[in-house]
């Protein structure tokens, strides 16, 4: 066992211990937590349809072994944590939307936390009341197809056209209120700036950007931000 | 076909490669030389030092020690930022990237002999010359102002110390007391920036002047996001702003500074504050390289090369290219596409296509926030407009609070972009 999961089983005994206070929550909050739950969406989606995007849907999250999503590509960190069996609860939840990289080394998820703990107590409260709604109801989101998801990019050019990204999305990984585009799986950026693309999804800079993008532009992009490492 | 595109651009940049003088490592490295560390400049010289890992040696020229940013400056006035948010240094350029700082003024270019002279009394070779200068005014744009006039009646059109006092006379303005702005004929830097001026200096007096006034003098029949600024100032300003078009004798304006008057076709009218724009035209230092033509400088869209010297460069604002507007998104997009143009003739570097972006928001009250944007490419001619957008008036407020949002973190993305 390699020693953040001993850390790891440390701290998620502990936590299970400390934190008993996490019930009990008014519809309000609930419905703060829906707000904070923005933060999420860039990433993950939660509710009736919910796909896997950059991160795995969030359905039916309560009590699912860790890394357990089919089709979702998961770092080794939360691998090894699924081999162990780990669920996720609300404890364990918290401790790790606080500090997400501190507290399971080797994560994917590239988001910094979240320091507030009624902002936490709020979006977990959120995404376990709408988990729970909506049992069976997630889908794989896989509507490209293979030929576009599997061309491979030219890092050289991503990392030229990343530069026009860099004027918003900062090439730290930073989010000041722009969302982090590095580090992403490589399938999930090609899929995420095909919908935007395709007009699936709704932003005007980034429709605007991404339709003059061919899918090899795409396909650079996707590996060039997938190899920043921050 | 845009892959076939990129290959066959790529094999063409290496026959120029092959056909131009072979350059040579080692001893000396190629050196570039950026004047104006704004958007355009600290962006290039950032992209050069970054991607080219210490093989061009790259000295950025800028005067100011601590520069503060003519975006923003607007949300300064209107009280959204202090004034320190919008001040940047260039620590992070010279330890990170070895860039070489100079701050001092660059006052001559010997373009045969590839030399920059410095106030302060230094020169700089070079082998390649970026300039960025930004803008300054032409002479006797609007009669009765000139530089000398700048603090009675100041212009805030380059931000800093001019900034701070035209905020400080809108503070002390008289109860009930009017603000004056003379608005810039076409083009100028930042076409949105007048009108959200006014809206913030609204914003400001509706809280501490109620009473007072805003007369804009404008030399133009429309401007940029016209409808949106307008819709906004009925919204939030209602009857606090008037603007006299060219129609009314906004294009025939005099001033007279030590009287604190405006003469608009004739007839004078007592003002409080005064902020005059007057017209633009390239830094001087672009006119001094010899690569303009008329007011601005002509460049090349694919690389933003000069037309008239093959080893100049100009960007932004200075530059004269087609669609784009002068604007300090516009500057740091342009930047990119000159980087990588002046990596791949001093080293090895691919060359691929231009492609440029331009996002201009603005804040028109608390939380209203209003965009527009476009996408250029570079054709033989000019650097022209793909697509665009434009924020829609009658949005919701949660679709302008987000655009203002989005704005603040665009702010810390080209602002990093920029500084490292």
């Amino acid at each position: 066992m390699r020693l953040f999961t001993v850390l790891f089983a440390l701290m998620l005994v502990a936590s299970i211990f400390l934190n008993v206070g996490l019930h009990n929550v008014s519809a309000t909050e609930i419905v703060g937590g829906e707000k904070i739950f923005k933060k999420c969406k860039t990433c993950h989606q939660i509710g009736a349809g919910a796909k896997n995007r950059v991160g795995p849907h969030l359905n039916e999250i309560g009590g699912r072994v860790v890394g357990s999503v089919e089709n979702f590509k998961y770092s080794n960190s939360l691998l090894e944590l699924k081999e162990q069996a780990i669920r996720w609860e609300k404890p364990m939840l918290d401790k790790y939307l606080k500090e997400p990289r501190k507290f399971i080394q080797g994560t994917n998820m590239n988001f910094s936390g979240i320091t507030d703990e009624l902002e936490r107590k709020k979006i977990i409260e959120f995404i376990w009341q709408v988990s729970e709604s909506t049992q069976g109801s997630s889908v794989q989101e896989n509507s490209l197809p293979e030929e576009i998801l599997s061309i491979a990019g030219d890092r050289d050019y991503g990392e030229y056209l990343s530069s026009e990204c860099a004027t918003c999305h900062q090439a730290s990984g930073k989010d000041e209120g722009i969302p982090s585009i590095t580090n992403w799986p490589v399938k999930s950026f090609i899929i995420a700036l095909h919908a935007y693309k395709n007009g699936n999804r709704k932003h005007p800079i980034m429709e605007m950007i991404t339709k003059r993008l061919s899918n090899e532009e795409i396909a650079s992009l996707a590996i060039f931000f997938n190899s920043i490492n921050n | 076909m845009k892959l076939n595109r990129r290959h066959f651009i790529s094999a063409s940049a290496g026959i120029t490669a092959a056909m131009s003088a072979p350059v040579v490592f080692g001893a000396s490295r190629p050196k570039v030389v950026v004047i104006g560390g704004g958007a355009g400049g600290a962006t290039a010289a950032r992209y050069i030092a970054k991607d080219s890992k210490g093989a061009i040696d790259v000295t950025l020229v800028e005067p100011t020690r601590s520069y503060y940013t003519c975006f923003f400056s607007n949300l300064y006035l209107g009280g959204f930022r202090d004034f320190d948010s919008i001040g940047h240094t260039y620590g992070k350029l010279a330890n990170d990237y070895e860039i070489n700082v100079v701050h001092d003024w660059a006052v001559d270019v010997d373009s045969n002999n590839r030399n920059v002279s410095l106030a302060g009394g230094g020169s700089l070779s070079y082998d390649k010359l970026i300039l960025s200068p930004g803008i300054d005014f032409v002479d006797g744009s609007v009669p009765g102002w000139d530089l000398s006039s700048q603090n009675k009646m100041p212009h805030s059109y380059k931000a800093g110390s001019q900034t701070q006092l035209l905020s400080a006379q809108i503070d002390n303005m008289k109860s009930g007391g009017t603000y004056c702005m003379v608005a810039p004929p076409n083009p100028f830097r930042c076409p949105p920036g007048p009108y959200e001026r006014v809206s913030m200096v609204a914003h400001k007096l509706k809280k501490s002047n109620p009473s007072a006034k805003i007369l804009i003098l404008d030399p133009k029949p429309k401007f940029s996001k016209q409808g949106l600024f307008e819709e906004g100032w009925n919204k939030h300003y209602s009857g606090m702003i008037e603007r006299i078009g060219p129609d009314m004798g906004g294009k025939s304006v005099e001033v007279k500074p030590d009287s604190m008057e405006v003469v608009i076709d004739g007839s004078s009218e007592k003002v409080d504050v005064c902020n005059v724009i007057p017209a633009m035209k390239a830094g001087k230092i672009a006119e001094i390289a010899g690569v303009t033509d008329g007011n601005w400088a002509p460049v090349i869209p694919h690389s933003m090369q000069s037309r008239k010297n093959d080893h100049i460069h100009v960007l932004g604002d200075a530059s004269s290219q087609g669609d784009m507007p002068k604007s300090g998104f516009s500057a740091n997009s342009q930047a990119k596409v000159c980087a990588m143009a002046v990596r791949a003739a001093l080293t090895d570097s691919k060359l691929f296509p231009a492609k440029f972006s331009n996002t201009c928001w603005s804040l028109v009250d608390t939380n209203d926030g209003i965009k527009v944007g476009a996408s250029y490419e570079a054709t033989d001619e000019k650097i022209a407009k793909v697509s665009g957008f434009v924020s829609k008036t009658g949005e919701d407020a949660a679709l302008r609070k987000a655009t203002y949002e989005e704005s603040l973190g665009w702010y810390s993305g080209i602002t990093s972009d920029m500084f490292g």
